[in-house]
């Protein structure tokens, strides 16, 4: 069991990264949100909020929806008796969490982690059976409806043996709800062959703060792929979730896009630490600079033989007021490990840009396709509908001069 | 009058690169432009074309009557001028099936034209990203079809093109000159050609050539006659002696 007294002396703990958040100018939310029967009948607001950040609110194409509005669940379908998705709480009552909770994050991270763990954070508990192919993914959704207050989610993701889901999951606020903060821990586990692919799509304002916590862990043969997209204004964000490759041939990979917008500061990043032999990694990020700071960290550890893992940062730079900086990281504590890395910060060639344009292409028409090709080209398996919000983000961003 | 160039002086990172060039094109014609490595001719192309890199001191591009001098490449680009690459950059990240959609305006079109010049498995490819010499030409030549313009700066268009080839980049660029797909004035697509072999010349006809030589013309002519000349004598010999017949 964790140490409580620990834990609260945690509270005041500062993270690792990003600047700090006083949490107590923060109310915290409510636990019990008004219901939602169905999320189609949403107010057009909420809905369009949720469609930005690929939460659709037709049941069609999806295995089950989940809506958090502020601390507690308000909504919850699923239409696939080969997953379970409840609450946190729900799935606390009825089973016994304790080789979960708690076991890919540590409350004593820092100061939002042990609220989150103090307060017993309500989230979503997603559970695939052992050996079932979930087809069609399990949406979430986190918005925020009330201003000036804290939202603390606790997830956990468990895939069974040999079993495989897909999550797409979006985090956004309601108009109103412009300078809350939201801090999500979010725990992982899969197990001997199973295969998880994750998607989250943040959609804040410009003076909201982010601090996503996340752990996942990973046995034999098990895969994970994480797709992470910020395209919008943001106050302040800060992750870097940490993936444990504890089983043999294991492998992880993490892609982020991320936009740093005039005002916004980002540091985001992953670590990879690959215990087991024959496991592998990759880590790839691309940011644009368009007057805000970004910080693109990543770290490999390898800890056993014949782990592969590859780090790649890329930074544009498409104004000067910014600040960008790729810091990677590799850490080797056995021979046998085949890592590398690369990073690079630069700003858009301009014989690049010229020769679109020689083809008849306006410079913005050239610029947006060259940041398009930047941010999409290197990221395989990229979701369409992922590519479409960013050529829309892009677009909407006015990138040329 | 195609394109009229006046008294052209070009500097390039504040070296004078192109120093008073004088060079007319009529509507219909090819003209050739000779000249030794680093003599200035794909900046006088890139310069006609409006390339950042190049800085226009002194002097007047009109094409069609209207001053260019200062256009914006993409303006240029809708006039009618398209441009040929010796050495095109590398587009990361960009499809060249998604560039030659939008050049053309559609993708069926963009789809028929790939494969008529073998280019429809580097749809996929990021454009110009490890092509070889070849593949570099056709994709060049793809794109100016689907561009289709009236007027074209071709920058050594058979260089590091091996045999196999170089029929197809030949007949390509005959196809762009003469074909009916492009030629949407009665009075024909025009070129500005620079070649160092002279191979090109099999498959098109041109009408005037000139020397380059540091940034000036050195000497003007009929094409056959002055690539004898330089084929024998050399770029030295052959200024020298056409100039004292000027
Ligand atoms: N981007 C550039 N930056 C600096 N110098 C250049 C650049 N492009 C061309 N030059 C210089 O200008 C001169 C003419 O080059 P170029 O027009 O390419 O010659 P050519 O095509 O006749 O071989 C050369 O001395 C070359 O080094
Ligand atoms: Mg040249």
């Amino acid at each position: 069991m964790q140490n409580d007294k620990n834990v609260k002396n945690a509270l005041d703990k500062k993270a690792a990264y990003g600047p700090d958040v006083d949490i107590n100018a923060f109310k915290t939310g409510t636990y019990t949100p008004d219901k939602i029967d169905n999320i189609e009948e949403t107010d057009t607001d909420m809905k369009d909020r949720m469609v930005n950040v690929g939460v659709t609110p037709c049941k069609s194409g999806r295995s089950g929806t989940m809506l958090f509005v502020d601390n507690g669940p308000s909504h919850i379908s699923s239409c696939n008796d080969d997953i379970e998705l409840m609450s946190l709480r729900d799935a606390a009552k009825r089973y016994d969490l304790s080789e979960y909770l708690w076991k890919a994050v540590s409350p004593d991270k820092d100061k939002y982690t042990a609220k989150s763990y103090l307060e017993e954070a309500d989230g979503y508990f997603i559970r695939v059976r052992a050996g079932k192919h979930v087809k069609t993914p399990i949406q979430t959704c986190m918005l925020i409806n009330r201003n000036k207050q804290m939202q603390n989610v606790h997830n956990i993701i468990i895939v069974e043996e040999n079993a495989s889901l897909e999550v797409i999951t979006g985090c956004t606020t309601s108009k109103h709800a412009t300078e809350s903060l939201h801090v999500g821990v979010s725990e992982t586990f899969i197990k001997d062959g199973g295969s998880l692919s994750f998607t989250m799509i943040h959609n804040w304002g410009d003076k909201m703060h982010v601090r996503p916590r996340s752990g996942i862990i990973m046995e034999r043969n098990s895969r994970f792929v994480n797709n992470y997209v910020l395209l919008n204004p943001v106050g302040s964000m800060q992750s870097y979730p940490v993936t444990y490759l504890n089983g043999e041939g294991a492998s992880a990979k993490f892609n982020s896009i991320c936009l740093a917008h005039e005002g916004s500061d980002i540091d985001v990043g992953s670590m990879v630490i690959l215990n087991a032999p024959g496991t592998s990694a990759e880590i790839i990020s691309r940011s644009i600079t368009l007057g805000g700071r970004m910080m693109a960290r990543g770290k490999l550890v390898g800890n056993a033989a014949g782990a592969k893992a590859h780090l790649e940062c890329r930074s544009l730079v498409l104004n000067d007021n910014g600040l960008t900086s790729a810091v990677p990281e590799l850490e080797s504590n056995v021979a046998d490990v085949e890592m590398t890395h690369e990073a690079a910060v630069g700003k858009i060639a301009r014989d690049q840009v010229e020769y679109l344009m020689m083809r008849g292409l306006t410079e913005d028409e050239a610029v947006g396709m060259i940041v398009r090709g930047f941010l999409e080209g290197g990221i395989s398996g990229l979701p369409d509908h992922l590519k479409r919000e960013i050529d829309a983000a892009v677009e909407k961003a006015n990138l040329g001069s | 009058m195609v394109l009229k160039i006046e008294d052209l002086h070009v500097e390039i990172a504040g070296k004078e690169i192109l120093r008073g060039i004088d060079l007319e094109i009529g509507t219909g014609q090819t003209t050739v432009l000779f000249g030794p490595n680093g003599s200035g001719k794909s900046t006088l192309l890139a310069a006609v074309m409006g390339l950042g890199h190049c800085k226009v001191t002194k002097g007047r591009i009109t094409f069609f009557d209207i001053d260019i001098t200062n256009m914006p490449i993409d303006e240029r680009a809708r006039l009618g001028i398209g441009m040929m690459m010796q050495r095109p950059p590398n587009i990361v990240g960009v499809k060249l099936k998604d560039l030659v959609t939008i050049i053309s305006g559609d993708s069926k079109t963009a789809m028929d034209m790939s494969n008529e010049f073998k280019m429809d498995k580097f749809l996929e490819r990021d454009v110009n990203v490890g092509f070889s010499g070849g593949e570099i030409k056709r994709s060049e030549l793809l794109q100016l079809a689907s561009q289709c313009p009236q007027f074209i700066l071709l920058d050594e268009p058979e260089s590091g093109v091996d045999l196999e080839n170089i029929d197809l980049v030949g007949n390509k660029v005959r196809g762009l000159l003469y074909g009916n797909a492009c030629n949407k004035r009665e009075d024909g697509v025009s070129a500005l050609v620079i070649t160092h072999t002279g191979q090109i010349l099999d498959y098109i006809g041109a009408d005037r050539a000139y020397v380059l030589k540091d940034g000036m013309i050195a000497c003007s002519g009929r094409p056959t006659d002055l690539l004898k000349d330089i084929r024998m004598k050399g770029y030295g010999e052959c200024v020298k002696c056409r100039m004292i017949k000027m």
